[in-house]
């Protein structure tokens, strides 16, 4: 009897946290880039605080973006290198969800965790406790929305040579919005005003990506498996 | 029951596959022969649905391959060069998930697998730490409990001692009695019984 | 419907020849177009009355920007027929409009840079369009960039097809998004690409429009044809069609 749809979002699920927590160190990278990324502005502009928390909204999600490219290298390309995304693709099963439930747990690892650290970079840019809960739930939902759309490039460029650098340029005009939308929400609440509005856009950019996302992912990771 | 017609191929400029067609029925396999670059392993991921063919059809139990893609996979199992496991995981857990994305599999079954295909005393080491042989061993395992009607084996026997050659034989030989169905690109033949045996050769 | 015609477009003999004589007869109509229009636009048109004669690069600047997206959505739309029914020649297409479509691009960029000095006295003042223009010309080089990195020419036109797909879906969103950042810091200046246009000023303009794109039209059908040249040179029909 074929394995159930739900089933099989958590053997996938279970496998890529069960590879995540035998070599740590892939997913530590992306976040302590970002802690990095974060330490080099105020190195570079000053150690003011009431202007870093100006710049703070750019820094971080700039920051967030880089560390989700340097971590997207890490969804699809091993497993295309060892011939297990094949098998994925000859399973039986529906690829879209596959790589759905695998996108999820790359954001549940690399994502989450940038989210909730990021307040020690918020902090050090002068960015007040108020506005922690906010930061923390902008980054979230952008984070995801970055993890779906750049699921899309990984898959993409995996038959590309040098793709690293081409998934980044790949990214970044897809990223635009997210970026948009998140620094919004994050000034908004630094500045302690409501930022619902532009919390709803990340919202409706993620459920776009939920719904169209996967779907050009498998097509690209199908292509690429050529 | 697979049915390969008329097909085309190619790969940049290479016209790999030139108006390849041939049939196998349950029960026979189909041995593919050549020499390197020939295109046995270009025809095998042409069947498995990985490449699209410019012109041609594979059609499995009367219906386009292509069209009833889910169902035909669900049905076959692909073997490539290099056995398809992660090298973190151990081999149980790699079968667990492989198959385990198939059907429903318990640790007894995958337990006898391992057993059948001499894997069962490594089974339980990470697999980047087995040798190529111990690899293609768990690999096999694999394909035993995929319960596939269709195989598509690209050189079943590399990295294999003679033993382990011997197993090949055994196992495609159990899976043809079984009324099952093999394409196996292959260097040397594989001692199997010549009436259910089919030999195609790809020219270069 | 008459699908002959469809079915001739997908034949690249068919195609070549096609564009091969049709492509100087547009690109004369182009010319003599742009000339008139020049002429209409340049020294016909009266002065804007606050911008005086700055105001003229609206007769390059808005074709360049107009066509810039027109080629982009043309590129998907090839690109997704070529996905779909898996025409070579719509995938020749694509590949020949993007480079046109990326110039176009920073013709635009180029002469809202040259708007932008006598408006704002600043080359660049991140206005909403131009910025939006700026993720567009990302957006073309992202897809040209694919092409490139990808050595097998089917694994190409497919990657890079799929990839002005999801371009083009795109594409609302980031404008959406780029007015919502403008609107935030900057009060409403004036934007580039605004002139009140008086009644002398616009038929040059919309003959501009026209020009460009047959402008487009003949380069697009001289790079097909070298496209169809290079991804068909082993046929047969090849040695004909130079003779």
């Amino acid at each position: 009897m074929k394995t159930p749809a739900l089933s099989v979002a958590v053997l996938v699920a279970r496998r890529d946290l069960r590879l995540a927590f035998r070599k740590p160190s892939q997913l530590l990278q992306p976040l302590l880039f970002f802690l990095i990324v974060a330490t080099l502005f105020p190195l570079t502009l000053t150690p003011e605080l009431s202007r870093l928390r100006d710049a703070a909204p750019g820094v971080l999600w700039v920051g967030a973006l880089l560390s989700s490219l340097l971590a997207l290298e890490f969804l699809f390309r091993e497993d295309a290198q060892d011939g297990t995304l094949e098998q994925f693709a000859l399973s039986g099963q529906s690829l879209t969800w596959m790589l759905f439930a695998k996108t999820c747990t790359h954001w549940l690892l690399t994502g989450v965790p940038l989210a909730l650290a990021a307040p020690l970079a918020a902090g050090a840019l002068g960015v007040p406790t108020a506005a922690m809960p906010g930061l923390i739930a902008a980054l979230l939902l952008g984070s995801f929305a970055m993890s779906l759309t750049g699921a899309i490039s990984a898959g993409l460029t995996l038959g590309a040579r040098r793709g690293g650098v081409l998934l980044s340029l790949l990214s970044l005009p897809l990223a635009v919005p997210i970026l948009v939308f998140g620094a919004d929400a994050t000034q908004r609440a630094i500045a302690g005003d409501d930022f619902a509005a532009p919390m709803y856009l990340l919202g409706a950019i993620a459920v776009l990506g939920i719904t169209l996302a996967p779907l050009a992912a498998a097509a690209a990771v199908r292509i690429g498996l050529e | 029951m697979l049915n390969v017609q008329g097909l085309h191929l190619w790969r940049g400029d290479r016209h790999v596959l030139r108006n390849v067609s041939f049939s196998v029925e349950p029960g026979r396999c189909a041995l593919l022969t050549g020499r390197n670059g020939a295109g046995k392993t270009t025809l095998l991921r042409a069947i498995a649905g990985l490449l699209e063919p410019e012109e041609g059809a594979v059609t499995w139990r009367g219906a386009p391959a292509r069209a009833t893609r889910d169902a035909f996979h669900a049905e076959t199992v692909y073997l490539g060069h290099e056995p398809p496991l992660k090298g973190d995981l151990t081999g149980r857990e790699n079968l667990g998930f492989s198959v385990g994305i198939r059907r429903a599999v318990t640790a007894a079954e995958i337990d006898a697998a391992l057993t059948r295909t001499g894997a069962r005393e490594f089974a339980d080491r990470q697999v980047r730490t087995l040798s190529a042989g111990q690899r293609r061993r768990i690999a096999l395992a694999g394909v035993l409990l995929a319960e596939a009607t269709l195989w598509l084996l690209d050189e079943p026997t590399t990295n294999l001692d003679a033993d382990g050659q011997q197993l090949v034989a055994e196992l495609a030989a159990d899976h043809l009695a079984k009324q099952g169905l093999i394409v196996a690109a292959v260097h040397h033949s594989l001692p199997l019984p010549a009436d259910r045996v089919v030999g195609i050769e790809l020219a270069a | 419907m008459n699908w002959v015609w469809f079915h001739r477009f997908g034949s690249p003999p068919w195609v070549y020849g096609f564009a091969r004589r049709w492509a100087p007869w547009i690109g004369a109509a182009a010319a003599i177009a742009m000339g008139i229009a020049l002429y209409g636009g340049l020294v016909l048109a009266p002065p804007d009355y606050q911008q005086k004669d700055a105001f003229r690069i609206v007769y390059v600047h808005a074709p360049s920007a107009m066509l810039s997206l027109a080629i982009y959505s043309t590129m998907a739309v090839a690109a997704a027929v070529g996905l779909i029914w898996r025409m070579k020649v719509a995938h020749a297409a694509a590949a020949a409009c993007a480079p046109i479509g990326a110039w176009f691009t920073v013709a635009t960029l180029g002469t809202g840079m040259l708007w932008g000095k006598p408006m704002w006295g600043t080359y660049w003042a991140w206005d909403p369009r131009l910025t939006s223009e700026l993720v567009l010309l990302f957006l073309y080089l992202g897809y040209m960039g694919l092409r490139a990195a990808i050595e097998d020419p089917v694994k190409a036109d497919k990657a890079s097809a799929l990839l002005a797909i999801v371009g083009i879906v795109n594409v609302p969103i980031i404008k959406y998004s780029v007015n919502w950042w403008n609107s935030l810091h900057q009060p409403a200046t004036r934007l580039i690409g605004e002139a009140d246009m008086g009644k002398g000023m616009v038929w040059p303009l919309l003959l501009m429009f026209l020009a460009f794109t047959l402008y487009f039209a003949a380069v697009f059908l001289v790079r097909l044809r070298a496209e169809l040249l290079r991804r068909e040179r082993t046929a047969s029909w090849i040695r004909e069609a130079l003779t």
